[in-house]
Protein backbone atom coordinates (compact mmCIF):
# COMPACT_ATOMS: atom_id res chain seq x y z
CA UNK A 1 0.00 0.00 0.00
CA UNK A 2 1.42 3.66 -1.09
CA UNK A 3 2.10 6.63 1.63
CA UNK A 4 -0.77 8.93 1.96
CA UNK A 5 0.23 11.89 -0.16
CA UNK A 6 -1.56 14.96 1.31
CA UNK A 7 -3.95 16.18 -2.18
CA UNK A 8 -3.69 19.15 -3.32
CA UNK A 9 -7.79 19.60 -2.89
CA UNK A 10 -7.27 18.56 1.22
CA UNK A 11 -4.51 21.78 1.61
CA UNK A 12 -6.63 24.09 -0.20
CA UNK A 13 -9.35 22.89 2.65
CA UNK A 14 -7.31 23.15 5.22
CA UNK A 15 -6.28 26.26 4.52
CA UNK A 16 -9.95 27.55 4.38
CA UNK A 17 -10.54 26.21 7.71
CA UNK A 18 -7.67 28.04 9.36
CA UNK A 19 -8.46 31.07 8.05
CA UNK A 20 -11.92 30.73 9.20
CA UNK A 21 -10.73 30.13 12.75
CA UNK A 22 -8.54 32.73 12.59
CA UNK A 23 -11.42 34.89 11.35
CA UNK A 24 -13.44 33.54 14.28
CA UNK A 25 -10.94 34.46 17.00
CA UNK A 26 -10.63 37.63 16.28
CA UNK A 27 -14.54 38.24 16.05
CA UNK A 28 -14.69 37.13 19.39
CA UNK A 29 -11.93 39.03 20.92
CA UNK A 30 -13.36 42.10 19.22
CA UNK A 31 -16.46 41.73 20.55
CA UNK A 32 -15.25 41.04 24.52
CA UNK A 33 -13.22 44.52 24.50
CA UNK A 34 -16.42 46.06 23.10
CA UNK A 35 -18.28 44.32 25.75
CA UNK A 36 -16.32 44.93 28.39
CA UNK A 37 -15.84 48.89 27.59
CA UNK A 38 -19.76 49.28 27.61
CA UNK A 39 -19.87 47.37 31.22
CA UNK A 40 -17.38 49.26 32.36
CA UNK A 41 -17.86 52.83 30.92
CA UNK A 42 -21.79 52.35 32.04
CA UNK A 43 -20.85 51.63 35.53
CA UNK A 44 -18.10 54.16 36.17
CA UNK A 45 -20.14 56.93 34.06
CA UNK A 46 -23.24 56.41 36.15
CA UNK A 47 -24.42 59.46 38.50
CA UNK A 48 -24.14 57.33 42.15
CA UNK A 49 -20.30 55.72 40.64
CA UNK A 50 -18.20 57.74 43.46
CA UNK A 51 -20.42 56.88 46.42
CA UNK A 52 -20.89 52.80 45.61
CA UNK A 53 -17.29 52.91 44.74
CA UNK A 54 -16.60 54.39 48.05
CA UNK A 55 -18.65 51.94 50.10
CA UNK A 56 -17.95 48.47 48.22
CA UNK A 57 -14.65 48.92 46.64
CA UNK A 58 -12.94 50.52 49.78
CA UNK A 59 -9.77 49.12 49.40
CA UNK A 60 -8.52 49.54 53.44
CA UNK A 61 -11.72 48.49 54.58
CA UNK A 62 -10.98 45.42 52.39
CA UNK A 63 -7.65 44.35 54.36
CA UNK A 64 -9.59 44.94 57.54
CA UNK A 65 -12.10 42.78 57.35
CA UNK A 66 -10.65 39.97 55.06
CA UNK A 67 -8.98 38.29 58.39
CA UNK A 68 -12.32 38.40 60.22
CA UNK A 69 -14.52 37.20 57.35
CA UNK A 70 -11.74 34.58 56.26
CA UNK A 71 -12.13 32.96 60.08
CA UNK A 72 -15.83 32.71 59.14
CA UNK A 73 -15.58 31.66 56.16
CA UNK A 74 -13.83 28.73 57.31
CA UNK A 75 -16.83 27.75 59.65
CA UNK A 76 -18.71 27.74 56.38
CA UNK A 77 -16.61 24.93 54.54
CA UNK A 78 -17.10 23.32 57.97
CA UNK A 79 -20.60 23.40 57.81
CA UNK A 80 -20.80 22.58 54.17
CA UNK A 81 -18.48 19.70 54.21
CA UNK A 82 -20.37 18.02 57.54
CA UNK A 83 -23.73 18.59 55.92
CA UNK A 84 -23.03 17.54 52.66
CA UNK A 85 -21.18 14.01 54.32
CA UNK A 86 -24.57 13.86 55.92
CA UNK A 87 -26.55 14.59 53.01
CA UNK A 88 -25.26 12.21 51.00
CA UNK A 89 -26.54 9.57 53.25
CA UNK A 90 -29.75 11.11 53.72
CA UNK A 91 -30.36 11.30 50.00
CA UNK A 92 -29.35 7.75 49.41
CA UNK A 93 -31.17 6.60 52.26
CA UNK A 94 -34.34 8.08 51.37
CA UNK A 95 -34.32 7.82 47.30
CA UNK A 96 -33.58 4.00 48.35
CA UNK A 97 -36.88 3.74 51.46
CA UNK A 98 -38.81 4.91 48.24
CA UNK A 99 -38.34 2.31 46.04
CA UNK A 100 -38.84 -0.47 48.38
CA UNK A 101 -42.09 -2.45 47.30
CA UNK A 102 -42.45 -4.97 50.34
CA UNK A 103 -45.55 -4.47 52.10
CA UNK A 104 -44.31 -4.30 55.58
CA UNK A 105 -41.87 -1.29 54.52
CA UNK A 106 -45.21 0.72 53.58
CA UNK A 107 -44.57 3.13 56.06
CA UNK A 108 -40.69 3.63 55.21
CA UNK A 109 -41.72 4.34 52.28
CA UNK A 110 -44.83 6.65 52.68
CA UNK A 111 -42.77 8.39 55.50
CA UNK A 112 -40.09 9.19 52.49
CA UNK A 113 -42.23 10.42 49.80
CA UNK A 114 -43.55 12.58 52.51
CA UNK A 115 -40.24 14.35 53.28
CA UNK A 116 -38.90 14.91 50.16
CA UNK A 117 -42.35 16.68 49.41
CA UNK A 118 -42.64 18.49 52.41
CA UNK A 119 -38.86 19.56 52.17
CA UNK A 120 -38.52 20.54 48.89
CA UNK A 121 -41.54 22.65 49.50
CA UNK A 122 -40.36 24.81 52.63
CA UNK A 123 -37.44 27.58 51.43
CA UNK A 124 -34.30 26.60 52.99
CA UNK A 125 -33.99 30.06 55.29
CA UNK A 126 -37.60 28.85 56.63
CA UNK A 127 -36.06 25.25 57.50
CA UNK A 128 -33.27 26.84 59.10
CA UNK A 129 -35.16 29.22 61.47
CA UNK A 130 -37.93 26.26 62.36
CA UNK A 131 -34.45 24.02 63.41
CA UNK A 132 -32.33 27.09 64.52
CA UNK A 133 -34.95 28.34 66.79
CA UNK A 134 -37.42 25.60 67.12
CA UNK A 135 -35.42 22.81 68.14
CA UNK A 136 -33.60 24.31 70.96
CA UNK A 137 -37.16 25.46 72.29
CA UNK A 138 -38.24 21.74 72.69
CA UNK A 139 -36.03 21.43 75.66
CA UNK A 140 -35.30 17.76 74.67
CA UNK A 141 -32.39 15.89 75.83
CA UNK A 142 -29.74 15.79 74.04
CA UNK A 143 -30.97 18.31 71.41
CA UNK A 144 -27.82 20.20 70.21
CA UNK A 145 -27.73 23.61 71.32
CA UNK A 146 -24.51 24.96 68.97
CA UNK A 147 -25.63 27.11 66.49
CA UNK A 148 -23.40 25.76 63.34
CA UNK A 149 -24.52 22.38 64.62
CA UNK A 150 -27.98 23.42 63.93
CA UNK A 151 -27.55 24.69 60.69
CA UNK A 152 -25.86 21.88 59.82
CA UNK A 153 -29.06 19.90 60.66
CA UNK A 154 -31.41 22.02 58.75
CA UNK A 155 -29.10 22.42 56.07
CA UNK A 156 -28.68 18.53 55.91
CA UNK A 157 -32.45 18.24 55.83
CA UNK A 158 -33.43 20.61 52.91
CA UNK A 159 -30.94 19.65 50.43
CA UNK A 160 -31.41 15.75 51.43
CA UNK A 161 -34.95 16.04 49.74
CA UNK A 162 -33.39 17.47 46.57
CA UNK A 163 -30.59 14.96 46.76
CA UNK A 164 -33.24 11.89 47.35
CA UNK A 165 -34.57 12.89 44.29
CA UNK A 166 -31.50 12.86 42.26
CA UNK A 167 -30.48 9.79 43.34
CA UNK A 168 -34.08 8.23 42.69
CA UNK A 169 -33.64 9.65 39.35
CA UNK A 170 -30.07 8.12 38.83
CA UNK A 171 -31.46 4.55 39.91
CA UNK A 172 -34.64 4.71 37.50
CA UNK A 173 -32.33 5.71 34.80
CA UNK A 174 -30.86 2.27 34.77
CA UNK A 175 -32.24 0.16 32.04
CA UNK A 176 -35.04 -2.56 33.53
CA UNK A 177 -32.75 -5.35 30.97
CA UNK A 178 -29.96 -4.72 33.84
CA UNK A 179 -32.48 -5.78 37.07
CA UNK A 180 -34.02 -8.50 35.02
CA UNK A 181 -29.92 -9.71 34.29
CA UNK A 182 -28.93 -9.41 37.56
CA UNK A 183 -32.38 -11.38 39.03
CA UNK A 184 -31.69 -14.21 36.58
CA UNK A 185 -28.31 -14.79 37.98
CA UNK A 186 -30.37 -15.54 41.07
CA UNK A 187 -29.34 -11.55 42.92
CA UNK A 188 -31.86 -10.59 44.94
CA UNK A 189 -33.64 -7.52 45.38
CA UNK A 190 -30.80 -6.04 47.93
CA UNK A 191 -27.75 -7.31 45.98
CA UNK A 192 -29.16 -6.65 42.92
CA UNK A 193 -29.49 -2.59 44.27
CA UNK A 194 -25.89 -2.74 46.00
CA UNK A 195 -23.77 -4.85 42.72
CA UNK A 196 -25.43 -3.44 39.68
CA UNK A 197 -28.16 -1.02 40.14
CA UNK A 198 -26.11 1.69 42.40
CA UNK A 199 -23.05 2.09 41.03
CA UNK A 200 -24.01 2.56 37.83
CA UNK A 201 -26.36 5.01 39.12
CA UNK A 202 -24.56 7.10 41.42
CA UNK A 203 -22.30 7.15 37.99
CA UNK A 204 -24.78 9.23 36.37
CA UNK A 205 -25.49 11.57 39.15
CA UNK A 206 -22.08 13.07 39.94
CA UNK A 207 -22.89 15.82 37.58
CA UNK A 208 -26.32 16.97 38.67
CA UNK A 209 -25.35 15.70 42.71
CA UNK A 210 -21.90 18.32 42.30
CA UNK A 211 -24.24 21.09 41.13
CA UNK A 212 -26.40 20.66 44.07
CA UNK A 213 -23.15 21.13 46.33
CA UNK A 214 -21.75 24.08 44.61
CA UNK A 215 -25.34 25.62 45.60
CA UNK A 216 -25.00 24.03 49.31
CA UNK A 217 -21.69 26.04 49.44
CA UNK A 218 -23.51 29.59 48.83
CA UNK A 219 -26.58 28.71 51.37
CA UNK A 220 -24.31 27.77 54.24
CA UNK A 221 -24.34 31.47 54.30
CA UNK A 222 -28.46 31.33 54.97
CA UNK A 223 -27.05 30.08 58.73
CA UNK A 224 -25.83 33.87 59.52
CA UNK A 225 -29.88 33.97 60.00
CA UNK A 226 -29.65 31.69 63.32
CA UNK A 227 -25.87 33.88 64.65
CA UNK A 228 -22.83 31.43 64.06
CA UNK A 229 -20.00 33.52 63.33
CA UNK A 230 -19.67 32.38 59.89
CA UNK A 231 -18.29 34.71 56.93
CA UNK A 232 -21.98 36.78 56.17
CA UNK A 233 -22.10 37.58 59.55
CA UNK A 234 -18.25 38.89 60.26
CA UNK A 235 -18.79 40.88 56.95
CA UNK A 236 -22.84 41.99 58.83
CA UNK A 237 -20.61 42.72 62.12
CA UNK A 238 -17.51 45.21 60.32
CA UNK A 239 -20.60 46.71 57.88
CA UNK A 240 -22.58 47.48 60.76
CA UNK A 241 -19.40 49.36 62.53
CA UNK A 242 -18.22 50.86 59.58
CA UNK A 243 -21.14 52.07 57.67
CA UNK A 244 -18.98 50.72 54.49
CA UNK A 245 -19.76 47.85 52.28
CA UNK A 246 -16.80 46.46 51.63
CA UNK A 247 -16.54 43.34 53.90
CA UNK A 248 -19.74 41.86 52.04
CA UNK A 249 -17.63 42.55 49.24
CA UNK A 250 -14.89 39.96 50.53
CA UNK A 251 -16.98 37.81 51.47
CA UNK A 252 -18.63 37.29 48.06
CA UNK A 253 -15.11 36.83 46.28
CA UNK A 254 -14.26 33.90 49.13
CA UNK A 255 -17.57 32.34 48.07
CA UNK A 256 -16.48 32.66 44.39
CA UNK A 257 -13.41 31.33 44.93
CA UNK A 258 -15.02 28.22 46.24
CA UNK A 259 -17.64 27.63 44.06
CA UNK A 260 -15.83 27.90 40.79
CA UNK A 261 -13.37 24.83 41.47
CA UNK A 262 -16.46 22.71 41.78
CA UNK A 263 -18.73 23.83 38.96
CA UNK A 264 -15.52 23.71 36.63
CA UNK A 265 -14.87 19.90 38.12
CA UNK A 266 -18.85 19.45 37.36
CA UNK A 267 -18.42 20.71 33.83
CA UNK A 268 -15.64 18.39 33.39
CA UNK A 269 -17.10 15.40 34.64
CA UNK A 270 -19.72 16.13 32.44
CA UNK A 271 -18.02 16.73 29.14
CA UNK A 272 -16.02 13.34 30.50
CA UNK A 273 -19.23 11.41 30.43
CA UNK A 274 -20.50 12.60 26.95
CA UNK A 275 -17.41 11.56 25.81
CA UNK A 276 -17.34 8.67 27.11
CA UNK A 277 -20.95 7.72 25.47
CA UNK A 278 -19.23 8.32 22.06
CA UNK A 279 -21.68 11.20 21.55
CA UNK B 1 -37.44 -37.56 35.38
CA UNK B 2 -37.61 -34.57 33.23
CA UNK B 3 -35.83 -31.35 33.92
CA UNK B 4 -38.35 -29.20 33.04
CA UNK B 5 -41.88 -29.56 32.66
CA UNK B 6 -44.58 -27.39 30.82
CA UNK B 7 -48.31 -28.15 31.82
CA UNK B 8 -51.17 -25.93 30.03
CA UNK B 9 -49.64 -22.77 30.59
CA UNK B 10 -51.22 -19.59 29.63
CA UNK B 11 -49.98 -16.10 29.61
CA UNK B 12 -51.98 -13.16 29.31
CA UNK B 13 -50.83 -9.06 28.24
CA UNK B 14 -53.53 -6.47 28.02
CA UNK B 15 -56.82 -8.88 27.83
CA UNK B 16 -54.62 -11.14 25.08
CA UNK B 17 -53.61 -14.34 25.45
CA UNK B 18 -49.42 -14.42 24.17
CA UNK B 19 -49.47 -17.98 25.38
CA UNK B 20 -52.35 -20.31 25.04
CA UNK B 21 -51.81 -23.80 26.81
CA UNK B 22 -48.38 -24.92 26.12
CA UNK B 23 -47.34 -28.65 27.23
CA UNK B 24 -43.67 -29.28 26.79
CA UNK B 25 -41.10 -32.03 28.74
CA UNK B 26 -37.50 -31.05 28.90
CA UNK B 27 -35.04 -34.23 29.42
CA UNK B 28 -31.58 -33.75 30.83
CA UNK B 29 -29.31 -33.51 28.12
CA UNK B 30 -31.63 -32.32 25.71
CA UNK B 31 -31.75 -29.68 23.14
CA UNK B 32 -35.01 -27.80 22.55
CA UNK B 33 -35.46 -25.22 20.22
CA UNK B 34 -38.48 -22.74 19.72
CA UNK B 35 -38.83 -21.57 16.23
CA UNK B 36 -41.83 -19.16 14.88
CA UNK B 37 -42.80 -15.91 13.52
CA UNK B 38 -42.30 -12.40 15.96
CA UNK B 39 -44.81 -12.64 18.46
CA UNK B 40 -45.20 -16.21 18.67
CA UNK B 41 -44.56 -16.97 22.49
CA UNK B 42 -41.36 -18.18 22.24
CA UNK B 43 -39.42 -15.53 24.42
CA UNK B 44 -42.43 -14.99 26.70
CA UNK B 45 -42.53 -18.75 27.23
CA UNK B 46 -38.25 -18.63 28.32
CA UNK B 47 -39.28 -15.55 30.52
CA UNK B 48 -42.09 -17.50 32.00
CA UNK B 49 -39.78 -20.45 33.01
CA UNK B 50 -37.41 -17.98 34.10
CA UNK B 51 -40.18 -16.15 36.41
CA UNK B 52 -39.40 -12.81 34.81
CA UNK B 53 -43.18 -13.50 33.87
CA UNK B 54 -46.11 -15.25 36.36
CA UNK B 55 -48.15 -17.50 34.43
CA UNK B 56 -51.71 -16.78 33.96
CA UNK B 57 -52.47 -20.81 34.66
CA UNK B 58 -50.70 -23.92 34.18
CA UNK B 59 -48.24 -25.26 35.92
CA UNK B 60 -43.96 -25.40 35.45
CA UNK B 61 -41.96 -28.19 37.54
CA UNK B 62 -38.22 -28.02 37.30
CA UNK B 63 -36.83 -30.94 38.52
CA UNK B 64 -39.74 -32.17 40.02
CA UNK B 65 -40.77 -28.91 41.94
CA UNK B 66 -43.32 -26.57 41.28
CA UNK B 67 -41.81 -23.49 40.52
CA UNK B 68 -45.31 -21.54 39.68
CA UNK B 69 -46.00 -21.84 43.24
CA UNK B 70 -46.39 -18.48 44.50
CA UNK B 71 -44.50 -19.40 48.01
CA UNK B 72 -41.81 -20.82 45.76
CA UNK B 73 -38.30 -18.64 46.51
CA UNK B 74 -37.62 -16.93 43.16
CA UNK B 75 -33.93 -16.19 43.90
CA UNK B 76 -33.54 -20.10 44.58
CA UNK B 77 -35.35 -21.08 41.65
CA UNK B 78 -33.49 -18.45 39.59
CA UNK B 79 -29.96 -20.18 40.28
CA UNK B 80 -30.62 -23.15 38.99
CA UNK B 81 -30.91 -21.36 35.20
CA UNK B 82 -28.65 -19.56 33.19
CA UNK B 83 -30.59 -17.25 30.95
CA UNK B 84 -28.95 -15.59 28.32
CA UNK B 85 -30.53 -12.39 26.16
CA UNK B 86 -30.76 -11.34 23.16
CA UNK B 87 -29.42 -7.91 24.02
CA UNK B 88 -26.43 -9.50 26.05
CA UNK B 89 -27.43 -7.23 29.49
CA UNK B 90 -23.47 -7.55 30.07
CA UNK B 91 -23.07 -4.86 33.60
CA UNK B 92 -21.31 -1.96 31.91
CA UNK B 93 -19.81 -0.61 35.00
CA UNK B 94 -17.24 -4.39 35.43
CA UNK B 95 -14.77 -5.96 33.70
CA UNK B 96 -16.05 -9.67 32.55
CA UNK B 97 -14.71 -11.21 35.24
CA UNK B 98 -16.48 -9.23 37.58
CA UNK B 99 -19.29 -9.72 35.69
CA UNK B 100 -18.76 -13.82 35.42
CA UNK B 101 -18.21 -14.27 39.20
CA UNK B 102 -20.83 -11.68 41.10
CA UNK B 103 -22.83 -14.52 40.73
CA UNK B 104 -20.53 -17.21 42.12
CA UNK B 105 -19.73 -14.80 45.19
CA UNK B 106 -22.70 -13.32 45.97
CA UNK B 107 -25.18 -15.52 45.54
CA UNK B 108 -23.31 -18.89 46.14
CA UNK B 109 -21.00 -17.73 48.24
CA UNK B 110 -17.65 -18.92 46.32
CA UNK B 111 -14.90 -17.58 47.42
CA UNK B 112 -12.92 -14.59 45.47
CA UNK B 113 -9.85 -16.97 44.39
CA UNK B 114 -11.80 -19.71 43.30
CA UNK B 115 -14.55 -17.46 41.57
CA UNK B 116 -11.98 -16.08 39.72
CA UNK B 117 -10.29 -19.66 39.05
CA UNK B 118 -12.93 -21.02 37.72
CA UNK B 119 -14.09 -17.60 35.59
CA UNK B 120 -10.27 -17.60 33.83
CA UNK B 121 -11.11 -21.43 33.09
CA UNK B 122 -14.11 -20.49 31.18
CA UNK B 123 -12.53 -17.68 29.54
CA UNK B 124 -10.05 -20.03 28.37
CA UNK B 125 -12.04 -22.79 27.11
CA UNK B 126 -14.26 -20.04 24.78
CA UNK B 127 -11.01 -18.27 23.63
CA UNK B 128 -11.47 -15.31 25.47
CA UNK B 129 -8.89 -15.26 28.46
CA UNK B 130 -7.14 -12.24 27.13
CA UNK B 131 -10.46 -10.16 27.81
CA UNK B 132 -10.88 -10.96 31.16
CA UNK B 133 -9.99 -7.08 32.83
CA UNK B 134 -11.73 -5.80 29.83
CA UNK B 135 -15.04 -3.70 30.16
CA UNK B 136 -17.91 -4.69 27.80
CA UNK B 137 -17.79 -1.78 25.66
CA UNK B 138 -14.14 -2.59 24.70
CA UNK B 139 -15.67 -6.29 23.06
CA UNK B 140 -17.01 -6.91 20.09
CA UNK B 141 -20.91 -8.22 19.99
CA UNK B 142 -20.07 -11.60 19.73
CA UNK B 143 -17.67 -11.41 22.92
CA UNK B 144 -19.71 -9.67 24.75
CA UNK B 145 -22.44 -12.22 23.48
CA UNK B 146 -19.78 -14.96 24.31
CA UNK B 147 -18.81 -13.63 28.00
CA UNK B 148 -22.82 -13.56 28.66
CA UNK B 149 -23.00 -16.97 28.18
CA UNK B 150 -20.02 -17.73 30.44
CA UNK B 151 -21.92 -15.95 33.01
CA UNK B 152 -24.61 -17.65 33.07
CA UNK B 153 -22.76 -21.12 32.88
CA UNK B 154 -20.20 -19.45 35.99
CA UNK B 155 -23.18 -20.69 38.26
CA UNK B 156 -23.48 -24.39 37.11
CA UNK B 157 -27.42 -24.35 35.78
CA UNK B 158 -28.87 -26.97 35.67
CA UNK B 159 -31.13 -25.82 32.19
CA UNK B 160 -29.23 -23.18 29.70
CA UNK B 161 -32.67 -20.80 28.50
CA UNK B 162 -31.36 -18.76 25.58
CA UNK B 163 -33.37 -15.90 23.87
CA UNK B 164 -32.57 -15.04 20.29
CA UNK B 165 -28.69 -14.95 21.50
CA UNK B 166 -27.61 -14.40 17.98
CA UNK B 167 -30.03 -11.89 16.53
CA UNK B 168 -28.15 -8.37 17.55
CA UNK B 169 -25.43 -9.88 16.16
CA UNK B 170 -23.55 -8.99 12.58
CA UNK B 171 -23.24 -12.26 10.28
CA UNK B 172 -19.93 -12.86 10.98
CA UNK B 173 -20.22 -12.68 14.60
CA UNK B 174 -22.91 -15.43 14.61
CA UNK B 175 -20.02 -18.25 14.31
CA UNK B 176 -18.34 -17.42 16.93
CA UNK B 177 -21.36 -17.55 19.17
CA UNK B 178 -22.97 -20.94 17.57
CA UNK B 179 -19.87 -22.59 18.20
CA UNK B 180 -20.05 -22.08 21.74
CA UNK B 181 -23.50 -23.04 22.33
CA UNK B 182 -22.28 -26.24 20.07
CA UNK B 183 -19.73 -26.41 22.92
CA UNK B 184 -22.20 -27.42 25.73
CA UNK B 185 -24.19 -29.15 24.13
CA UNK B 186 -21.36 -31.68 23.52
CA UNK B 187 -20.99 -30.71 27.13
CA UNK B 188 -24.36 -32.13 27.84
CA UNK B 189 -26.05 -28.91 29.14
CA UNK B 190 -29.81 -29.26 29.03
CA UNK B 191 -31.02 -26.42 27.34
CA UNK B 192 -33.92 -24.38 25.32
CA UNK B 193 -33.34 -22.07 22.95
CA UNK B 194 -35.20 -19.94 20.43
CA UNK B 195 -33.75 -18.57 17.19
CA UNK B 196 -34.29 -17.81 13.74
CA UNK B 197 -31.04 -19.31 12.42
CA UNK B 198 -32.66 -22.44 10.74
CA UNK B 199 -29.66 -24.27 9.74
CA UNK B 200 -28.13 -23.95 13.22
CA UNK B 201 -31.35 -24.74 15.03
CA UNK B 202 -31.53 -28.51 12.63
CA UNK B 203 -28.22 -28.97 12.97
CA UNK B 204 -27.71 -28.79 17.11
CA UNK B 205 -31.57 -29.54 18.23
CA UNK B 206 -32.97 -32.64 19.75
CA UNK B 207 -36.52 -31.34 19.01
CA UNK B 208 -38.00 -28.51 17.29
CA UNK B 209 -41.04 -27.09 18.37
CA UNK B 210 -42.96 -25.17 16.07
CA UNK B 211 -45.05 -21.97 17.76
CA UNK B 212 -47.77 -19.96 16.11
CA UNK B 213 -50.07 -17.61 18.22
CA UNK B 214 -49.41 -18.91 21.38
CA UNK B 215 -49.51 -22.51 20.78
CA UNK B 216 -47.23 -25.30 20.20
CA UNK B 217 -48.61 -26.44 16.94
CA UNK B 218 -46.06 -29.43 16.02
CA UNK B 219 -42.85 -30.82 17.58
CA UNK B 220 -40.63 -33.40 16.65
CA UNK B 221 -37.07 -33.98 15.78
CA UNK B 222 -35.43 -31.54 13.45
CA UNK B 223 -35.31 -33.78 10.13
CA UNK B 224 -38.80 -34.77 10.20
CA UNK B 225 -39.89 -30.69 11.35
CA UNK B 226 -37.57 -29.37 8.60
CA UNK B 227 -38.06 -32.00 5.68
CA UNK B 228 -41.65 -33.36 6.26
CA UNK B 229 -44.03 -30.94 8.94
CA UNK B 230 -47.13 -32.19 9.26
CA UNK B 231 -48.81 -28.68 9.98
CA UNK B 232 -49.63 -26.51 7.06
CA UNK B 233 -48.42 -23.13 9.29
CA UNK B 234 -45.44 -25.06 10.18
CA UNK B 235 -44.99 -25.59 6.25
CA UNK B 236 -46.06 -21.79 5.25
CA UNK B 237 -43.38 -20.46 8.05
CA UNK B 238 -40.26 -22.66 6.76
CA UNK B 239 -41.23 -21.14 3.60
CA UNK B 240 -40.84 -17.67 4.22
CA UNK B 241 -37.55 -18.24 6.25
CA UNK B 242 -36.58 -20.02 3.01
CA UNK B 243 -37.53 -17.16 0.80
CA UNK B 244 -35.77 -14.64 3.47
CA UNK B 245 -32.65 -16.50 2.98
CA UNK B 246 -31.99 -17.90 6.39
CA UNK B 247 -31.99 -21.22 5.78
Amino acid sequence: MSEWVKSERQAERERVRRSRARRSASIATASTIVFIVLVVWGVTGSPGWPRVRETFFDGEQFAKALPDVLSGFVLNVKIFIVAEVLILVVGLLVALARGIKTPAFFPIRALATLYTDVFRGVPTILVIYLVGFGLPALRLQGIPSDLATLGVIALTLSYGAYVAEVFRAGIESVHPSQVAAARSLGLGHVKTMRFVVLPQATRRVVPPLLNDFVSLQKDTALVATIGPLEALRQAQIHAASTFNYTPYLVAALLFILLTIPMARLTDHLAARTRRRRGA
Amino acid sequence: MSVLSIEGVWKNFHGHSVLRGIDLEVEPHEVVSLIGASGSGKSTLLRCVNLLETVDDGVIHLDGEDITDPRADVDLVRRRLGIVFQSFNLFPHMTVLDNITLAPRRVHGTSKTRAEEQAHDLLTRFGLASKARAYPDQLSGGQQQRVAIIRALATQPRLMLLDEVTSALDPELVVEVLGIIRELKESGMTMILTTHEMSFCRDISDTVCFLDGGVLLEKGPPEQIFTDPRESRTQEFLRSVLKSGRF
